[in-house]
C-alpha cells in the first residue's frame, strides 16, 4: 500500500528515538565525576525537544497528509500542557508559598475561596489524563466539524487556526480565567509521588517520553499507511473527486485532525512535566508557525522528518540563542527560505535521494520509481 | 414521473451571476439506455452533469433518480445512490498506485473510521484484478497513477467508475485527447458497459458519437434543441445552424 510514499522509515526512527532516550537516561544516572554523565540541563532540553517532536508529528499528519496547513496547533499542545499542569499544581498541596492544601497559590493570591468547578478532580492523575485527551480532542472536533463541513480550506483555514490559538492565548492571560494568568502554572514538586527534581524521575520521564513519541510515530504510520491513508492522500490531492466516489472528505479530515490534536496534547503534557512550567505564551501564534517550519525542514509528509526537523531546529535554536540571541529569528527565517528553495522535501528528501515525486516529472518508462527503496 | 424512467430532469433552470446556464431543461432517460449529449461550448452540458451529481443546485425544477429527489442531496449521497461521474479532464489520485486508485473506488466501505481498520479482502482483490483486466492496465497496477499516459488515465478513471458499480454513468468528453484507435476502443468499452448500466455521454467528437449509435440530445443555450437518431438530428436545420454548420 502506498508503496512509493516516503514514511516507511517511521518505525526505524521510532527505534532510534527509544535507543537514544535510553542512552541519555542511563547517562544521566552516572556519577557527576563520570566524563559521559548527562547533565540535568541536557535532560531538560532533551525532554523539551521530544515534546516538540510530538507537536511536529501532529502538524505533519494534517499538513503533510491532509493538506491542512495548520498555524494553530500549539493550541492543542498548550491545552494538553495545562491539563497536566493542573494536576501538577494540585500535587504541590500544602507545600506552596501560602501553605494552602486545597487551593493553588495563584488562587489564594487572588483571594478565591474555593476551587472553580472546572478544577474539580484535577488532583487525580487519571482525571488529568482524561482532560489532557478530551479537552483538546473536543475543541479540535468542534473546530474541525465547523470548518470542514463549511468547506473552509487553504489560507482561510490557516488564518482561522491562528485566530483560535490567539483567542485562547488572550483568555489564558486573564487572571479570572482560572489558570494562573500570565504566570501560568509552575513550581511543581512531584508527579504521582515521584520527586520531579530527582535524577531518577527525570531519567524515567525522558525514557517514557521516548516510548510515547515512538508509539505516536508507529500509530501515525499505521493511520497513513493503510486504506484510510490512501483516502487521506486522495482527499489532499483531489478533494472534490473523492466526493463523487461517495466519500465525505470533511469526515476524513475531521478524523485525522482530532487524532493530530491528541498527539499534540500529549506532547504538551510531556513538555510541562519535564520543563516545569506552562504559561499562555505557549499559545502564541508564532509557536505554531515555528512548528510548521520544523516539519518543512525535516520533510513534509514523511513523519520521521517532522521528528528530526523538530529536534534539529530546536537544537539549533538552543545553540544559536546562546551565541547570538538577537539573530535567532533571522536564522530561522533564512532556514525556512533555504529549505523552501533548495530542499522542497526537507532533510528526508536529501537523506533518501528520492526522485521528485511530482507526477509530471515521473517518466513513464520507469515502472516503479521508488521500488528500490528499502 | 413515468414508470420506465431512471433519470428525469423537468423544467430545470440555473443562473450564474445573471447568466442562465440551464434554461427550462427537461430530459429523461430510460433504464438501460445510453444517451449522447452534444452541443456547442456553453450549451450547458457540464452544468447539467453538475446538477445531476449534486455539485450545483438548480434554482428551479425537479431532478429525479428513480424516486429520489437529487436536488436535496449532496455529491457523496448521490454517488452512493448509484450515479458515477467521469470528468472531462481525467482526475485520478496521482500519488497513489493504480491499484490503490481502484481500491478506493470499489463499491462498499465509505466510512473513514471503518477504513482505518480495514484490510483488503480476497474478494476486493479479485474485483480489482477484474477491473485491471477490463481497462487493460494490469501491468501498470503497482505504478503511481501520476506516471500514466493521458489515455491510460482516462481508462483508469473509467475503471474507477466501474468499481463504484453505479446504475448510471455520466461520462464527460471521454475521448478528448485520445488517438483514433483509442477513441474506437473507448466506444466499444462504453457499449460493453451499457449492457449492464445506463450511460449519459457528453461528447464533441462526431465520429465517436456515430460509433456509439445511440439516441442523441442536442443542447443549446441551456435547453434541449433536438432529440433523436444522430442522422435525424444532424439534418435538423436548427441544429445545423447552431452547431453542425459552424
Amino acid at each position: 500500500m502506498n508503496a512509493s510514499l516516503s514514511f516507511r522509515g517511521a518505525s526505524v526512527t521510532a527505534v532510534i528515538v527509544v535507543l537514544l532516550t535510553g542512552v541519555l537516561a542511563v547517562g544521566s544516572l552516572l556519577p557527576a565525576s563520570s566524563p559521559v554523565q548527562v547533565s540535568p540541563f541536557i535532560m531538560t532540553l532533551a525532554g523539551k525537544y521530544l515534546a516538540y517532536a510530538m507537536l511536529a508529528l501532529a502538524v505533519d499528519l494534517v499538513w503533510g497528509f491532509a493538506g491542512i496547513l495548520t498555524l494553530g496547533h500549539a493550541a492543542f499542545f498548550a491545552l494538553g500542557g495545562y491539563a497536566m499542569g493542573m494536576y501538577l499544581v494540585r500535587e504541590i498541596g500544602a507545600r506552596g508559598v501560602y501553605g494552602n492544601a486545597d487551593l493553588p497559590d495563584f488562587m489564594v493570591f487572588l483571594s478565591w475561596k474555593s476551587l472553580p468547578w472546572y478544577w474539580w478532580g484535577s488532583d487525580h492523575f487519571p482525571v488529568a489524563l482524561l482532560l489532557m485527551l478530551v479537552v483538546p480532542a473536543g475543541l479540535a472536533g468542534l473546530f474541525g466539524w465547523l470548518a470542514f463541513r463549511s468547506r473552509v480550506s487553504g489560507v482561510y483555514l490557516s488564518i482561522i487556526t491562528q485566530a483560535l490559538t490567539y483567542a485562547l492565548m488572550l483568555a489564558f492571560f486573564q487572571n479570572g480565567f482560572g489558570f494562573g494568568g500570565n504566570n501560568g502554572l509552575t513550581d511543581f514538586k512531584d508527579i504521582l509521588g515521584f520527586d520531579l527534581h530527582s535524577p531518577y524521575t527525570r531519567a524515567g520521564m525522558l525514557f517514557i517520553s521516548g516510548l510515547i513519541l515512538a508509539g505516536a510515530l508507529l500509530a501515525a504510520r499505521y493511520v497513513v499507511g493503510g486504506r484510510f491513508g490512501s483516502l487521506l492522500i486522495a482527499v489532499r490531492d483531489a478533494e472534490s473527486r473523492t466526493r463523487f466516489l461517495g466519500y465525505r472528505p470533511e469526515q476524513v479530515k475531521l478524523l485525522v485532525w482530532v487524532f493530530s490534536a491528541v498527539i499534540a496534547a500529549i506532547g504538551g503534557a510531556l513538555y510541562v512535566i519535564q520543563v516545569g512550567i506552562i504559561n499562555p505564551g505557549e499559545f502564541a501564534p508564532a509557536n505554531s508557525i515555528e512548528a510548521v517550519i520544523w516539519v518543512a525542514v525535516g520533510g513534509r509528509g514523511t513523519l520521521s522528518g517532522a521528528v528530526i526537523g523538530a529536534i534539529l531546529v530546536n537544537l539549533g535554536k538552543t545553540l544559536f540563542t546562546a551565541w547570538l540571541p538577537e539573530m535567532w529569528l533571522y536564522g530561522l527565517g533564512a532556514l525556512f527560505m533555504a529549505t523552501t528553495l533548495f530542499l522542497p522535501q526537507g532533510l528526508m528528501g536529501l537523506m533518501r535521494h528520492l526522485p521528485e515525486k511530482r507526477p509530471s516529472e515521473v517518466t513513464p518508462e520507469v515502472t516503479n520509481p521508488e521500488g528500490g527503496e528499502a | 414521473m413515468s414508470a420506465g424512467t431512471l433519470l428525469e430532469l423537468s423544467h430545470v433552470s440555473v443562473t450564474f451571476d445573471g447568466f442562465r446556464a440551464i434554461n427550462d431543461l427537461s430530459l429523461s432517460l430510460a433504464p438501460g439506455e445510453m444517451r449522447a449529449i452534444i452541443g456547442p461550448n456553453g450549451a450547458g452540458k457540464t452544468t447539467m452533469m453538475d446538477i445531476i451529481t449534486g455539485k450545483t443546485r438548480p434554482d428551479t425544477g425537479v431532478v429525479k433518480f428513480r424516486e429520489h429527489d437529487l436536488t436535496k442531496l449532496d455529491e457523496p449521497a448521490i454517488a452512493r445512490m448509484g450515479i458515477g461521474r467521469k470528468f472531462q479532464k481525467p482526475t485520478v489520485f496521482e500519488e497513489l498506485t493504480v491499484r490503490d486508485n481502484l481500491l478506493l473506488s470499489l463499491k462498499g466501505l465509505r466510512s473513514p473510521f471503518a477504513l482505518l481498520f480495514a484490510k483488503e479482502t480476497a474478494e476486493e482483490k479479485a474485483r480489482i484484478d477484474g477491473l485491471l483486466h477490463t481497462i487493460r492496465l494490469g501491468r501498470e497496477a503497482p505504478r503511481q497513477a501520476g506516471g500514466l499516459s493521458h489515455g491510460q488515465k482516462q481508462w483508469l478513471e473509467i475503471g474507477m467508475l466501474l468499481g463504484q458499480e453505479p446504475d448510471l454513468l455520466l461520462v464527460d468528453e471521454p475521448v478528448a485527447g485520445m488517438t483514433d484507435a483509442e477513441t474506437m476502443e473507448t466506444a466499444d468499452l462504453l457499449r460493453e458497459i451499457n449492457q449492464t448500466r445506463s450511460v449519459v455521454v457528453v461528447e464533441h467528437d462526431m465520429e465517436f458519437v456515430r460509433a456509439l449509435d445511440v439516441k442523441v440530445t442536442v443542447l443549446h443555450e441551456g435547453s434541449v434543441l433536438a432529440e433523436g437518431e444522430l442522422d435525424q438530428v444532424s439534418n435538423d436545420p436548427r441544429v445545423i445552424e447552431v452547431y453542425l454548420g459552424r
